[in-house]
C-alpha cells in the first residue's frame, strides 16, 4: 500500500477519479453512461497509443515533435494503398513501414548525428507534414476502407472496438518492455546518465535508434487507427498531436530531463486529458474553458510532482 | 614497515601493472613523459602530486579513456592496450571516477549489472540482478549495514553511492586493478575510515588498488607504495613507510621556489570580515578580516572548501553558520545585494559560469551594471562602445574591439574580461577563484601586476589558488584551508611552497 502511494502516477490517478466523480455529479444522466464510456475510450486511444512511445523517449532524454505529422502521414499512405488496390492488411502494414523509416531517420540524426532531438523532430515534423499533402494533392483522400473502418468504429454504440483492446494490449507489452527487458533497462540508464551508461558498455547509439523507430511505428499504429475513425486520408489531421502525447506522459510523472516516467502515468495522463474534455462538453462548458483547464491541469500537475521530491 | 598492516603484499610478488616510458602528448603540451612504474599485486599504490602533475591523465591511460602517445602497459605480464573504458573493464581495470556517476532513476541493482546484465529467456532477470547485488554489495561492506539492491540510488547518501560505485566496479568479470580518483572528497571523517577498510578487505583478497589523493593523512592510512609525479614526470616512488610526510612534500613541491617578496602597502580599515563560516557541507569553520589594500590567498588543496568560501561569501551557496559582515552590513545576502554592497566575484569556471563565451566583450564586461549606460532601459551602445575600449586599453586586452565575441579570445584575455566586469562594477572587495587556471604565463604576470596595483588603489583582493607560488607571489597574508577548516592568515614574507603545501594536505 505505502509503495502505491509513492509511485509517481499516484497522484494523476487520484486526479483522474476526482475529475470522473466530479463530472458524474454535474451530469449524472449522460456523462456515467457505457455509450459516454465507449466514447471516451475511443477518443484516448490514438493520443494514448503515441504517448507509449512518447514515454520511451522522454524516459530516453529525448523528445519526439513528428508524431502528429507522422499519424497524417501514415493515414495518406493507408489511403493511397487502399485506393490503389491494395488490401486493407497491407495497406495498414505498408502505413506503419513508413512510419517506423521515418522513426530510423530521427534515431540516426539524433544518436549518429549528435543533432538534439528537439531539432532534429521539429524538422521531420515539417518534413513528414509536407510529404503527406503531396502524396495526396493537398486534399483529402477518400478511399474504400475494405474493413479498417471496423478498427474504431461501427459495432454496438457501447461496444469496445478493437483498435482500443490493442491499445490496451499495447500498453500492457510497454510497460512490461519497460520493466522486465535489458532494453527498457538500457532506455532508463541512458536518460538517467548516459556516459555512465555509456562508461558501462550499454550500446547508446542503437539503444536511441531503436527507440526513435519504436516511437515511429507506435505512431503507426496510431495513423492507421486514426483512418480506420476518419476513414479517410486526411494530411491536415492530427495537428500538434505531439503536445497532447508529450502532456500525458508528463502528468504521468514524467520527466523531460529523461530516466523519469511510466507507462500508467502516460495511460492515466491521457485519460485525464479526455475526461476533462468530455466532461466539460456535457456539462456545457465552452470549449476555451476546456483549454484553460486542460493547460492548468499540465503544470499543477509537474509542480505538485516537484514540491513531493523536495 | 609493509608489515605493519595485516593484509601487506609480500615484496616478491610479481607486478599486477607495468607501465614502460609512458608518455602523452596533446598537440604540443606534454602532459605525461616517460612515466614507468610497476604496481604489485595485492597492494595500495598512492598516486601523489599536485594539480597538473599528470595524474588523471596517467589514470585515464590506464583505464583506457585515453591511448598513451608513447610507451607500453602490461597487466599481470600480458601486453595491455585497451580500446575503450569498456575494453578495459573487460579485461580487469575499472574506474571509480571522483565524481560519482551512477544512474539516479535506477535501482542499485539494476546500477550494479548496468551493461552486464543477467537475462533468462532474453528478459531482464531481476532476481538474478539483486542476488548479484548482494554478492557485490557484500565484498564492499560488513553484514549489519548493508544496502538494499532494491533501494533507488537518487535516495543513498554520499558514501553509500560510493560503495555501490565500488561494488559495480569491482563486479567487472575478474577485477584485477581499482583506481579510485580522490575518493574521499564527498566523504566525512567516518565515511572515509569505513572506506578504508574496505578497501583494506580488498587487498586482503589480492585486489591492486591505484590510490589518487593529495591527503598524507589517508595516504599513510592506506597505501603501501606511492609514486609521485611531477609536471608530467616520475619524481620518485617507493614505499610509504620508508619515507617521511617531509620527503613527500619536497618530491611533490620540487625546487623551493623563489617567492618575490610583495612590496609592503599601507593597509587600511578591515572591509570583509568572517567570523566561524560554515556552508551546508563546506567549508565548515573559516574566520578572517580582509582589510583594504590588502591581498590575501587561500591556500588550498581541491575539494577543501575554498571555492565554497567564495560561494558562501558572495551569497551563491547557504551559509549554514557563522557571521559575515561586508563593511557595516551584516548578515547573509543575495549575489545582487553583494554587488550593492561592492563585492564581486570571479569564478574559477570561466566557460560556464563566469562568462558568456558567446557574447562580446562588451556585453559581458558591462553585464552586471547597466544603468550608467541608458535610460529607460534603453542602452546607449555608443557610451557602451566608449566605456569599454578604455577597460580594452587599461587591461590591455588583446582583441579586434569591443563587439568581438569572448569565444575567439584566449584564456588569458577573457579573464582580463571578467576582471573587468567587477572593475567596471567599481567593487572594493575583488573574490578571485583560481583566477590564472589555464593561461598562459604573460597573462599571468599581467594579471599578477593588475592585482598588485588595484590592492594599491585601496581594493581588498581575496584570492584563491592552488599554484601555491603564485600565492608567495602576490599575496600579503596567506590562510591556508584543509578539510573545509580555515587556519589563520599570516603574513606571505618568509614562508614558502613546501610549508603551504605541508600544511594545504594535513601532513
Amino acid at each position: 500500500m505505502k509503495s502505491l502511494l509513492r509511485r509517481p502516477w499516484f497522484g494523476p490517478l487520484v486526479a483522474l477519479a476526482l475529475v470522473y466523480v466530479l463530472f458524474a455529479f454535474l451530469a449524472p444522466d449522460t456523462f456515467t453512461g457505457t455509450v459516454n464510456l465507449s466514447t471516451m475510450a475511443r477518443q484516448t486511444a490514438v493520443v494514448a497509443i503515441t504517448s507509449l512511445g512518447m514515454t520511451f523517449v522522454i524516459l530516453l532524454g529525448g523528445i519526439d515533435l513528428s508524431v502528429g505529422s507522422g499519424v497524417a502521414l501514415t493515414g495518406v499512405v493507408v489511403a493511397r494503398a487502399l485506393q490503389s488496390g491494395m488490401g486493407a492488411w497491407s495497406a495498414a502494414l505498408l502505413g506503419l513501414v513508413a512510419s517506423t523509416a521515418t522513426g530510423v531517420v530521427n534515431g540516426v540524426l539524433t544518436a549518429r548525428a549528435k543533432i538534439t532531438p528537439f531539432i532534429v523532430t521539429l524538422g521531420t515534423m515539417s518534413v513528414l507534414r509536407g510529404v503527406a499533402k503531396g502524396l495526396a494533392g493537398e486534399q483529402k483522400i477518400d478511399a474504400e476502407p475494405r474493413g479498417l473502418e471496423h478498427l474504431m468504429g461501427a459495432g454496438a454504440a457501447t461496444a469496445l472496438p478493437a483498435g482500443v483492446w490493442l491499445a490496451v494490449v499495447l500498453a500492457v507489452v510497454a510497460a512490461l518492455v519497460l520493466e522486465i527487458t535489458v532494453f527498457g533497462r538500457h532506455v532508463v540508464a541512458i536518460g538517467s546518465n548516459s556516459s555512465t551508461a555509456r562508461l558501462c558498455g550499454v550500446p547508446v547509439e542503437r539503444v536511441t535508434i531503436a527507440v526513435y523507430a519504436l516511437a515511429a511505428a507506435l505512431t503507426g499504429v496510431a495513423g492507421v487507427l486514426e483512418f480506420s475513425t476518419l476513414t479517410v486520408g486526411d494530411p491536415t489531421d492530427s495537428l500538434g498531436l505531439e503536445l497532447e502525447a508529450i502532456a500525458a506522459v508528463v502528468i504521468g510523472g514524467g520527466s523531460l530531463a529523461g530516466g523519469q516516467g511510466s507507462i500508467a502515468g502516460a495511460m492515466i495522463g491521457a485519460l485525464l486529458m479526455t475526461v476533462i474534455k468530455t466532461g466539460c462538453t456535457h456539462v456545457g462548458v465552452p470549449n476555451w474553458v476546456q483549454e484553460i483547464s486542460t493547460g492548468v491541469i499540465i503544470v499543477v500537475a509537474v509542480g505538485i510532482d516537484r514540491l513531493r521530491r523536495r | 614497515m609493509a608489515e605493519l598492516t595485516g593484509a601487506s603484499p609480500s615484496a616478491d610478488a610479481p607486478p599486477r601493472l607495468v607501465a614502460r616510458g609512458v608518455g602523452k602528448s596533446f598537440g604540443e603540451a606534454r602532459v605525461l613523459e616517460g612515466v614507468s612504474l610497476e604496481l604489485r599485486g595485492g597492494s595500495v599504490h598512492a598516486m601523489l602530486g599536485e594539480n597538473g602533475a599528470g595524474k588523471s591523465t596517467l589514470m585515464k591511460i590506464l583505464a583506457g579513456v585515453e591511448r598513451p602517445s608513447t610507451g607500453t602497459l602490461e597487466l599481470d605480464g600480458v601486453a595491455y592496450a585497451p580500446l575503450g573504458p569498456v575494453d578495459a573493464r573487460r579485461r580487469g581495470v575499472a574506474i571509480v571516477h571522483q565524481e560519482l556517476s551512477l544512474c539516479p532513476h535506477l535501482t542499485v541493482a539494476e546500477n550494479i549489472v548496468l551493461g552486464v546484465e543477467p537475462r533468462r529467456a532474453g528478459l531482464f532477470s531481476r532476481a538474478d540482478a539483486v542476488t548479484r547485488a548482494r554478492r557485490a554489495l557484500a565484498l564492499v561492506e560488513e553484514k549489519s549495514r548493508q544496502i538494499s539492491p532494491l533501494a533507488l540510488v537518487s535516495g543513498l547518501s554520499a558514501a553509500e553511492q560510493q560503495l555501490v560505485e565500488i561494488a559495480r566496479a569491482r563486479s567487472a568479470d575478474d577485477c584485477r586493478l581499482l583506481i579510485l580518483d580522490e575518493p574521499t572528497t564527498s566523504l566525512g571523517h567516518d565515511d572515509a575510515e569505513r572506506l578504508f577498510q574496505v578497501l583494506d578487505a580488498l587487498r586482503g583478497r589480492g585486489l591492486t588498488i591505484l590510490y589518487v589523493s593529495h591527503f598524507l593523512d589517508e595516504i599513510r592510512r592506506i597505501a603501501d607504495d606511492f609514486t609521485v609525479l611531477r609536471d608530467g614526470k616520475l619524481v620518485t616512488s617507493g614505499l610509504i613507510a620508508d619515507s617521511t610526510n617531509e620527503e613527500l612534500v619536497a618530491a611533490m613541491a620540487g625546487e623551493a621556489v623563489q617567492h618575490r617578496a610583495p612590496a609592503t602597502r599601507p593597509r587600511g580599515e578591515v572591509i570583509l570580515s568572517l567570523q566561524g563560516v560554515a556552508g551546508a557541507r563546506l567549508p565548515r569553520d573559516a574566520s578572517l578580516e580582509l582589510h583594504r589594500g590588502e591581498v590575501l590567498g587561500i591556500a588550498g588543496l581541491m575539494g577543501s572548501g575554498r571555492t565554497e568560501l567564495l560561494r558562501a561569501v558572495f551569497g551563491l551557496d547557504r551559509v549554514k553558520r557563522g557571521e559575515i559582515r561586508v563593511a557595516a552590513a551584516l548578515g547573509p545576502a543575495s549575489p545582487l545585494k553583494r554587488l550593492g554592497q561592492g563585492v564581486g566575484l570571479v569564478s574559477e569556471d570561466r566557460a560556464h559560469e563566469g562568462l558568456a563565451l558567446e557574447l562580446s566583450i562588451a556585453e559581458n564586461l558591462t553585464l552586471s551594471k547597466l544603468s550608467p549606460l541608458g535610460r529607460f532601459g534603453f542602452l546607449s551602445l555608443g557610451r557602451e562602445r566608449e566605456v569599454v575600449t578604455g577597460f580594452i586599453e587599461r587591461l590591455g586586452i588583446r582583441a579586434r574591439g569591443p563587439d568581438q565575441r569572448l569565444r575567439e579570445l584566449s584564456g588569458g584575455n577573457q579573464q582580463k574580461v571578467a576582471l573587468g566586469r567587477l572593475l567596471y562594477h567599481d567593487v572594493d572587495v575583488l573574490l578571485l577563484d583560481e583566477p590564472t587556471r589555464g593561461i598562459d604565463v604573460r597573462s599571468r604576470a599581467e594579471l599578477h601586476e593588475l592585482f598588485g596595483e588595484l590592492a594599491a588603489r585601496g581594493k581588498a583582493l581575496l584570492v584563491v589558488s592552488s599554484h601555491f607560488d603564485e600565492l608567495l607571489t602576490v599575496c600579503d597574508r596567506i590562510a591556508v584551508m584543509h578539510k573545509g577548516v580555515l587556519g589563520a592568515p599570516e603574513p606571505a614574507l618568509g614562508r614558502s611552497e613546501r610549508q603551504l603545501l605541508k600544511a594545504a594536505a594535513g601532513a
